[in-house]
């Protein structure tokens, strides 16, 4: 393998959307390396006693599968067919008009016509006529194809080269989504002990000590009390942050990532300000201590088994209803799965505003409030005594994050809070943003390292409109309300447009809350001084 | 979830509107059996032979048509009969409603004939 | 290769058919194959969507392409994102009736302009919408002016339909709008296949089979009417027949009328194995026919089976040490 080196730039972008007459079930996979994730490591396999667990790599010729692989990814096919209709729908109805072909991120960013979802999809289809249509044994002809040891490996280049942002699906005449392909075709991968470490390890890890990262209750206490301190540095004022405070009315919900990395980190102290001024009476879970879920990314019962820990622990705490904060994935899970999985939340109460009296009627049976709904409530109701100018400096556009946008319809709510905490925010162009919004390219755990050409590719969209958007209005902040964008496209802005930075909505809500008894703020969260108080020289070299 | 009582409904409409002209039927008696045409009896034979004139008595007409309006030629140069729908046609086949109109309306035709050419109700024999 | 192949398929049911009607097959042409054909339709039709029925919906996951349901004050896109029973139907009355999905496709264009860079521009593409619809609205027409050689007496609504069809008056018989608008249609949809790269990447045999036989009906449909033409009482006559169970093909209905009628017996004996399928599947797609309404009304799962939970209690022991640390005083009942 010749030694590899990330593409530069114009390199990357110089992307063709032409193709030779070729059949691509004669095309073999061509793994390039940059484009795909390492094998989940052997502890973590087996202890969440995954099928097959096996040490292996992608890039050997031998994956160590099972010998009786076939056997159980057909099996594995026809259970799923049983268990889910979407499957078995999506397999017989595409018509293949092309209309979700140029839709796709990984397809625009890469040109690999095996990116468009309707060829994603057909990778599995294929199979599927083979062994469970009729017509299958015409092979070609009926569009079918033997699965082999080589389908297998495309299977698994392919499926982890698609974020389930479901951009396609907003498309597709039959609102075919290429997310519960995906999905499927993981499950069957995983089947056979085919995984990956960025997903299977965090899952492991969540599973154990409650967080994806690993971080064991007392640093999780620790790192709670750090932000305390940093927000009383920059505030004046020591927040209170509760941890298994039994009996408080509200439990928030946080991806583990809101108090360990940056810059979600600012969006976490804004949290911290923002309850400690309204007087939420709340708490975290020490047992539940991640919101996000990488469960949803690979098996449906892995995701059901994260998950349970959120209503039990509620449970335990006494408390009335859930909070969730900022965080892509985790909603999509909130909103679309908990309930049927883990619920009912009977034990819960339909969730109330505290401060406001609003009562929230769409959560009435989750008992599940998204923190922009909540916010943007409190600031309609004149809630917050906010200073807008002190976000001044932050020129800001806004990515949908795929969830949060397409399995939820989250849009205006975060656009509310933005308008009132922000002087200047722009849209970026139509075509990417709201149901139409491009994903981060980093999400359903493929935000490695390992896959950075891929993810750098597949993030070029996105890039491209904040690009049009820092051209035309000189924006320097990307704002979302997603962990895993907050990661993945901090190192995408670094890659193509340098000049933006991430930021979350509520590290906006914390700068410009004016909170009773504060001290003259001269920082914002990032302890970056406000506007009007930056030092002579660093404001010259700012202008 | 299944939606199973909805998902039936679907099939029974789907099956309810592909039967429709089974259905249609039962309602009206059943579909009939082609009508007894009145042909004319003043002439021996027709302009053409009668497979043609079941099959494409529209494109002889629009021919005549043409050649009198406008080539000015008012013979039929095979039958040796003016190029006439009401005269040569009418002539013969004089109960309007019981040949052409009866045969249009079992096969669903709607012509424009009468459009321009306007009788009065059973006038048809008397031109 | 793929679009030759199913060339050479229809053109060998055009021949199958001419031939065999000439020969002698005129009862297995005009009685047996339609009886059996329409058989295989509507078993095969109602069998697919009983097997799509028969998994169930685990979970709700609809695709919300606007603002979800919230707070009061904020405006909610009811048919993009419906939170209602009534809202869905709204919902999918504009997917099956005027394609609203397809409606908001786009174009994505990779632009190099100098000292920019490479740049990625998105324009409204309406090109295949409006080709699919009116396809399929014109074949829907043609199909219940078909109906005239089934009921009698022929309803008056039947008549008028056709009459707006051939409201131009050119050519005898009349020309009907839909015969010209349904072959463009079709022409269009099978040329992008070719012209369109990414869409000549994903066809395949049973994408191009089905439009050139559709292709195959029409223009068998249109030479049977305006050029080489049949007796319309005898397939009326047949259609009768067909109705009633009378087993007997009235003479006078020539080869050509038995091409169009092989053909058509050949779409629908296909229909409920192929991807035509979409016509019914649709209506089952869990994306699309599902109220986004997943915190207001538990979605219940038949199947939600039992998984190993990480305990409490165990994380408690496991991480006495860190908890004791932290000072945790975990209660519970």
């Amino acid at each position: 393998m010749a030694k590899y080196t990330l593409p530069k730039p114009e390199d990357m972008s110089a992307v063709r959307y032409e193709y030779d007459g070729k059949d691509w079930m004669d095309v073999p996979v061509d793994m390039r390396p940059g484009n795909w994730c390492y094998a989940a490591p052997l502890k973590h396999q087996e202890l969440l006693k995954l099928p097959h667990p096996h040490k292996w790599h992608p890039d050997d010729e031998d994956w160590g599968l099972p010998e009786n692989w076939k056997e159980i990814i057909l099996a594995g096919m026809k259970d799923r067919l049983e268990r889910f209709r979407s499957f078995g729908l999506f397999m017989d109805i595409c018509v293949r008009c092309g209309a979700c072909a140029d839709k796709c991120h990984f397809y625009l960013g890469s040109g690999d016509p095996k990116n468009m979802p309707v060829l994603r999809a057909e990778l599995i289809r294929s199979v599927y006529r083979r062994y469970f249509t009729k017509a299958g044994r015409l092979g070609r002809l009926a569009g079918a194809r033997d699965l082999t040891v080589d389908v297998l490996k495309e299977w698994f280049y392919y499926f982890y080269q698609c974020t389930e942002c479901r951009r396609c699906s907003v498309f597709c005449p039959y609102g075919i989504d290429t997310a519960e392909i995906t999905m499927m075709g993981r499950e069957l991968l995983n089947l056979v002990g085919i995984n990956i470490g960025w997903i299977v390890e965090p899952v492991s890890n969540c599973y154990m000590t409650g967080n994806h990262l690993g971080v064991r209750p007392n640093t999780f206490k620790d790192n709670i009390e750090f932000a305390v301190d940093d927000l009383a540095e920059i505030t004046g004022i020591k927040v209170e942050a509760p941890i298994d405070k039994r009996g408080a009315e509200v439990m928030i919900v946080v991806p583990s990532a809101d108090y360990f990395a940056e810059p979600h980190y600012f969006t976490f102290l804004g949290y911290l300000a923002l309850f400690h001024e309204i007087g939420l009476d709340y708490t975290f879970s020490p047992f539940a201590t991640e919101g996000g879920n990488f469960g949803l990314f690979f098996e449906h019962d892995e995701m059901k088994r994260l998950n349970a820990k959120l209503y039990q622990d509620a449970k335990r705490l006494k408390v009335k209803w859930i909070l969730g904060a900022e965080c892509g994935h985790m909603w999509r899970v909130l909103h679309q799965y908990m309930d049927t999985m883990n619920g009912p939340a009977d034990f819960l109460e339909v969730p109330k505003s505290p401060v406001t009296g609003t009562v929230f009627d769409n959560a009435r049976s989750t008992k599940t409030v998204h923190i922009c709904e909540f916010t943007a409530d409190l600031i309609r109701h004149g809630a917050l005594n906010l200073d807008v100018s002190r976000n001044d400096d932050f020129r800001v556009t806004f990515h949908d994050s795929c969830n949060p946008a397409r399995a939820m319809g989250l849009f205006d709510e975060p656009r509310y809070v933005m308008q009132n905490v922000l002087n200047h925010f722009h849209e970026m162009p139509e075509n990417t943003i709201r149901e139409q919004t491009f994903c981060c390219a980093g999400g359903s755990g493929i935000g490695s390292d390992e896959n950075m050409e891929a993810r750098l590719r597949g993030g070029f969209p996105r890039a491209n409109a904040v690009k049009s958007v820092h051209d035309e209005f000189d924006v320097n902040t990307l704002a979302c309300i997603c962990a895993i964008d907050k990661a993945v496209l901090t190192v995408l802005m670094e890659y193509w447009i340098p000049e933006v930075r991430v930021a979350g909505i509520h590290e906006f809500v914390g700068n410009a809350l004016v909170m009773k008894g504060e001290k003259k703020r001269t920082l914002n969260l990032r302890a970056e001084p406000l506007p009007g108080f930056a030092e002579e020289g660093e404001e010259a070299a700012d202008v | 979830m299944y939606d199973k009582g909805k998902i039936l409904a679907g099939i029974a409409l789907f099956l309810v509107l592909v039967l429709f002209p089974v259905w249609y039927g039962a309602a009206q008696g059943g579909p009939g059996r082609p009508p007894d045409l009145v042909v004319g009896t003043d002439a021996e034979s027709c302009v053409r032979d009668t497979e043609t004139m079941r099959i494409s008595h529209m494109d002889l007409l629009d021919e005549w048509r043409n050649r009198v309006v406008r080539d000015g030629v008012r013979r039929d140069e095979v039958s040796g009969r003016e190029m006439s729908l009401t005269r040569t046609c009418l002539d013969c086949h004089a109960d309007r409603e019981g040949f052409c109109t009866k045969c249009h309306d079992y096969a669903g035709v709607d012509p424009d004939c009468w459009d321009c050419h306007n009788l009065p109700e059973g006038a048809g024999h008397e031109r | 290769m793929k679009a030759l192949v199913s060339l050479v398929f229809v053109l060998l049911l055009v021949a199958i058919a001419w031939i065999g009607s000439e020969a002698g097959g005129e009862v297995v042409f005009g009685v047996v194959l339609p009886y059996a054909a329409f058989l295989v339709f509507l078993v095969g039709f109602t069998w697919k969507i009983v097997k799509w029925a028969r998994a169930p919906v685990p979970f709700r996951i609809p695709t919300t392409s606007g603002q979800q349901k919230s707070l009061p004050w904020i405006r909610q896109a009811r048919f993009d994102n419906p939170a209602t029973g009534l809202q869905v139907v709204g919902r999918m009355a504009l997917e099956v009736l005027l394609f609203r999905s397809l409606f908001q496709n786009t174009k994505a264009e990779m632009r190099t302009e100098k000292g920019r860079g490479p740049r990625l521009v998105f324009g409204g593409d309406k090109s295949l919408w409006i080709v699919s619809l009116i396809f399929h609205w014109t074949f829907l027409v043609i199909l219940i002016r078909h109906l005239r050689f089934f009921l009698d007496p022929v309803p008056g609504w039947l008549l008028t339909l056709g009459n707006l069809d051939a409201f131009f008056q050119v050519s005898v018989p009349a020309l009907y709008i839909t015969d010209v608008l349904v072959v463009l249609a079709l022409g269009i949809l099978l040329l992008r296949r070719f012209t369109n790269s990414q869409v000549r990447a994903i066809s395949l045999v049973s994408d191009y089979f089905p439009l050139l036989l559709l292709l195959g009906v029409v223009i068998s449909g249109i030479v049977v009417r305006y050029f080489a033409k049949t007796d319309v009482v005898g397939v009326k006559e047949l259609g009768a027949n067909l109705l009633t169970l009378r087993l007997s093909v009235p003479a006078g209905i020539g080869a050509q009328a038995y091409v169009h009628l092989f053909l058509v017996c050949t779409l629908l004996a296909y229909f409920p194995f192929s991807k035509l399928m979409h016509a019914g599947g649709v209506f089952l797609s869990p994306t699309r026919n599902l109220a986004n309404n997943n915190r207001m009304v538990r979605h219940i799962n038949p199947w939600n089976r039992p998984v190993a939970y990480h305990r409490f209690e165990d994380w408690e022991k496991e991480f006495a040490k860190e908890i004791e640390d932290a000072g945790y005083e975990l209660e519970r009942d």
